[in-house]
């Protein structure tokens, strides 16, 4: 492995654009983001990205990286690299803003809508609610609370890709989160936003969210049990309400 | 909202049908596998298979379970590729109708036949 | 200048999505065999000899190979039906891609069996 020099090819533009290439020296510990900010402060001042921590905590850099939607600071160039090619592009499934930075509205929007969001009904003069750490509906919560919002999943799933307004493995995850948080008083709500025709049920356990979330979260099942949870109230009625 | 709620409904109750189906197919196929294998050997005649089923209630039975279930879980699948690849108006629900005709007709006349063995 | 780049088969080149693939390709192959299948079972209203007269029209190979593959594509679907079974009702156990590799080897496996069995 004596090359020296990476041939990086990089989106440039928005919705329309051309690959550009450009030659960055190679070193051994290289992350991807390592690259795109050599050729951002080096090569081109003109290129737009995003990063923040660097350290794989905040999800901001993430990009699609020879096709796959990875956190680049947390890619190392020397595990993915083919010959001497790279190819670095904005996250699939989510408008460009400029280069390789999207617009996030859309996947915040959908959290939304899918009432990721928690509502409780206790004041600061209530006593706490006692939650049981061991219980079942919170360890299946737990499973799924360490999300960043960083869009790889979303920018992964071809059912966000086909079918525009489906709410998206990020968003459906929270809302699984939240239908196991007893102290979330939306749950019909929350039921009602993820039957709807662009909910859970257009999930094909295609995998490729649970394939690529960078903290192995696994949407795949906060979505099966979202299935489960919505087909039951829509057959049987749930224990909040009649859907 | 009343009419986006009852489309909800209506997909999750469809997702729902398929799924039980999908369960009653389940083990439906698999004997139905283990008859394939155990049928076929030295050739298949109409004798043969007339052989089995005629006068058969518990075969007759079987494929009839058999043929609802395929009746349900078939067009449902066909009508999430359809409305997925091309649109979702009259011509995808049309088909996944037609299917499911086709399939509850023809299936039933199949286990009538093999049942009764022409004799009617 | 061009259109900026989708998801392409990069992204979805894992075995979930190929076990998905699989799936959704032997269901429909199978969904458009069904009604022929029982068309030719319905045969069997004209009794024996009538039946047997439209059986042989199945004598070409063409036929006794779609026969072959369609076993497989049922064993594929039935195996790969379980998984999702197994993924939507069942405990939790990631994207059991052990079932996946099951449907394979159970539909290689299902079409030497046919070969074997078959006259």
């Amino acid at each position: 492995m004596s090359n020296t020099v990476l041939k990086v090819t990089v989106w440039r533009g928005a919705q329309e654009g051309e690959f550009v290439e450009y030659l960055v020296p190679r070193n051994p510990n290289q992350t991807v983001l390592d690259v795109v900010t050599y050729i951002q402060r080096k090569l081109d001042p003109t290129l737009s990205y995003r990063f923040a921590c660097r350290v794989g905590m905040c999800g901001s850099c993430a990009m699609t990286v020879d096709g796959v939607a990875r956190w680049t600071c947390r890619t190392h160039v020397s595990q993915i690299v083919k010959g001497d090619s790279l190819e670095i592009a904005p996250l699939n499934n989510l408008p460009v803003i400029k280069d390789l930075a999207t617009d996030m509205r859309e996947f915040f929007n959908k959290w939304k809508g899918a009432v990721g969001f928690f509502k409780g009904d206790k004041s600061r003069y209530d006593d706490f609610v006692k939650v049981e750490p061991q219980s079942t509906e919170r360890k299946l919560a737990d499973a799924g609370i360490e999300c960043i919002g960083c869009a790889v999943c979303y920018a992964s799933c071809e059912v966000v890709a086909s079918r525009p307004n489906y709410l998206g493995p990020a968003a459906l995850n929270r809302a699984w989160t939240l239908t196991n948080d007893v102290r979330d008083v939306q749950q019909l709500d929350r039921l009602r936003a993820v039957a709807g025709d662009e909910g859970c049920h257009a999930c094909h356990s295609h995998g490729s969210c649970t394939e690529r979330c960078p903290k192995k979260l696994e949407p795949t099942a906060g979505i099966s049990g979202l299935k489960k949870l919505v087909a039951r109230a829509a057959v049987r009625g749930s224990k909040w309400g009649k859907l | 909202m009343g009419q986006v709620m009852s489309q909800g409904v209506l997909q999750a109750k469809l997702w729902y049908a398929q799924r039980i189906s999908a369960m009653v197919l389940g083990l439906c196929v698999s004997i139905h596998l283990i008859i394939i294998f155990y049928a076929i050997r030295g050739g298949l005649s109409a004798e043969e298979i007339l052989g089995r089923t005629q006068g058969n209630i518990a075969f007759a039975l079987f494929y009839e379970i058999f043929v609802l279930a395929c009746f349900v879980h078939a067009p449902i699948g066909l009508a999430n590729i359809l409305q997925e690849n091309f649109s979702k108006g009259f011509i995808s629900q049309g088909l996944s109708w037609l299917l499911a005709a086709l399939i509850l007709i023809l299936g039933s006349t199949a286990v009538i036949g093999v049942y009764s063995g022409g004799n009617i | 200048m061009r259109s900026r780049p989708k998801l392409d088969l990069r992204a979805k080149s894992h075995l979930s999505y190929f076990a998905y693939v699989c799936h959704r390709f032997s269901g429909l192959l199978l969904a458009c065999f069904i009604p022929l299948h029982f068309l030719m079972l319905s045969q069997s209203l004209r009794g024996a000899s009538g039946f047997e007269r439209y059986l042989g029209l199945t004598d070409f190979w063409v036929f006794k190979f779609g026969e072959w593959a369609l076993v497989i594509l049922l064993a594929i679907h039935l195996v790969g039906g379980i998984r999702l079974l197994m993924i939507e009702f069942g405990p939790w156990r990631g994207l059991r891609k052990a079932w996946t590799q099951l449907a394979i080897l159970f539909g290689i496996a299902c079409g030497l069996l046919f070969l074997y069995l078959a006259n």
